[in-house]
């Protein structure tokens, strides 16, 4: 704002505009990989890692949004913040990949028109429609009661920590880094969740019931995750008994289909970009 | 002051008492030719203190005069508990947080238990109550004391 300005904008007027630590969180987002080497290996196939980067940052993208709209409406205030530290995690993850998709295949970002200021990996996220996107519906599904979440995240989390794990050794180092980190969150994601599910399962005759019918709803969850990345079964299938097992639940019978719930969470997140696509944040 | 010290005395946003040397998120800081590199690391991959660490960090150079600054972000090997310094440790203590643990290292075995580590109230010393295994921001668990009933942060360990 201009000092000669005559309008009383209150304790605004002794901000420095110019001054970016004035505004707490607020604004002049950098590239969340800004300074590390964008180099791919040799003999690293761009098209498939940019896919891979995709894939998991949609994923984390669409879980961090459904986690996100319980802020506010958790059963108490520690499960609030808890669930909102879950979600920043994920989107933490989500930035870093989608960067990195960009960085290794710029073709897979959506083309904005000339001068647009929306840096890739938000073009990535809020300016794709929901064909383009390829994460699970598991994960963009809307949220059911809180039985319902922790379920949903405990089969989340437990199959993105195997596949993590197995990430730790690829050969793009940034992959391999994001997913060393990732490991330690998902880590108190994925227990954090699942003593909620043992906490409800042997809880009350109430929230015993609604666990129960969040595992048979969320049956076809479960084979969706494991058709996605075969691979992990036998160890996420051992962790999954070790949970029912201390629960004292039956595995659900499989079969059943999701719902897709992409177009309506994506209406609602890319609405705010979409609308001023001009906009700097 | 050299670029390195200017650079140590920036504090975590979020846990004032540390530096970010002391808190282990500070990579390196080298001159070349007039220009000084940063390389930071996030705690946790969402941490949004960075942006401010970023902007306090070439501020904090500019007062020293230096004024060609780039930071940069280092993800490898990622930051862990283990990295907060013993003077960090004792800081957060007397600012009433309780510094972790020894990072887990190993498998990643799936714990229903509650948590197995032993936290003491860092005002009285009594064993505390967990409360939430996530607190106020990304690397705190949340502990009360049942002596002295005060609410407490602990960091994590990871």
């Amino acid at each position: 704002m201009s000092p000669t300005s005559n309008v009383d904008h209150g304790p605004y007027d002794g901000l420095d505009a110019t001054d970016p630590a004035h505004w707490a969180f607020g604004t002049g987002f950098a590239d969340p990989l800004d300074g590390i080497d964008p180099h791919v290996p040799d003999g690293v196939d761009r098209v498939a890692l940019a896919a891979l980067c995709l894939r998991l940052g949609d994923e984390a993208l669409l879980l961090s949004h459904r986690l996100s709209e319980w802020c506010s409406r958790a059963p108490d205030l520690e499960t609030d913040v808890a669930l909102a530290n879950v979600a920043l995690d994920l989107l933490g993850q989500a930035r870093l990949l989608l960067a990195r998709a960009a960085v290794v295949e710029p073709g897979v970002v959506p083309e904005l028109p000339a001068g647009s200021p929306v840096p890739a990996e938000d073009a990535l996220a809020f300016f794709r429609d929901p064909p383009a996107w390829t994460g699970s519906r598991t994960a963009a599904l809307a949220n059911g009661d809180f039985g319902h979440t922790v379920v949903r995240l405990f089969l989340a989390s437990t199959v993105r920590l195997v596949v993590l794990q197995r990430l730790t050794g690829h050969p793009d180092p940034v992959l391999a880094a994001v997913a060393a980190k990732g490991v330690k969150e998902l880590t108190y994601h994925r227990d954090w969740s699942g003593r909620w599910v043992v906490t409800l399962a042997r809880g009350t005759r109430e929230s015993r019931r609604r666990t129960t019918a969040a595992l048979g709803q969320l049956a076809p969850a479960w084979a969706e995750l494991l058709d996605r990345d075969p691979a992990v079964r036998d160890d996420v299938e051992a962790v999954l008994d070790q949970l029912l097992d201390a629960s004292d639940l039956e595995r659900p019978d499989e079969g059943g289909e999701l719902p897709d719930d992409l177009p309506d969470l994506l209406a609602e997140m890319q609405s705010v970009a979409r609308a001023h696509p001009q906009g700097r944040w | 002051m050299s670029a390195y010290d200017a650079a140590a005395t920036v504090t975590d946003p979020e846990l004032p008492m540390l530096t970010i040397a002391d808190l282990g998120v500070l990579r390196s800081v080298a001159e070349v030719d007039g220009r000084v590199e940063v390389a930071i690391t996030p705690t946790y991959s969402g941490c949004p203190a960075l942006a401010t660490i970023r902007d306090d960090l070439v501020r904090r150079l500019a007062e020293e005069g230096y004024d060609d600054v780039r930071v940069r972000v280092e993800l490898d090997p990622p930051w862990s508990s283990d990295r907060i310094t013993d003077r960090g440790r004792a800081a957060l203590a007397e600012h009433g947080i309780s510094p972790p643990g020894p990072a887990p290292a190993g498998p990643v075995v799936l714990t229903l238990a509650p948590p197995r580590r032993v936290v003491r109230c860092p005002r009285c010393g009594a064993v505390a109550d967990r409360t939430s295994e996530f607190g106020p921001s990304a690397c705190t668990a949340l502990y009360r004391c049942p002596e002295c009933l005060e609410p407490f942060q602990h960091v994590k360990e990871i």
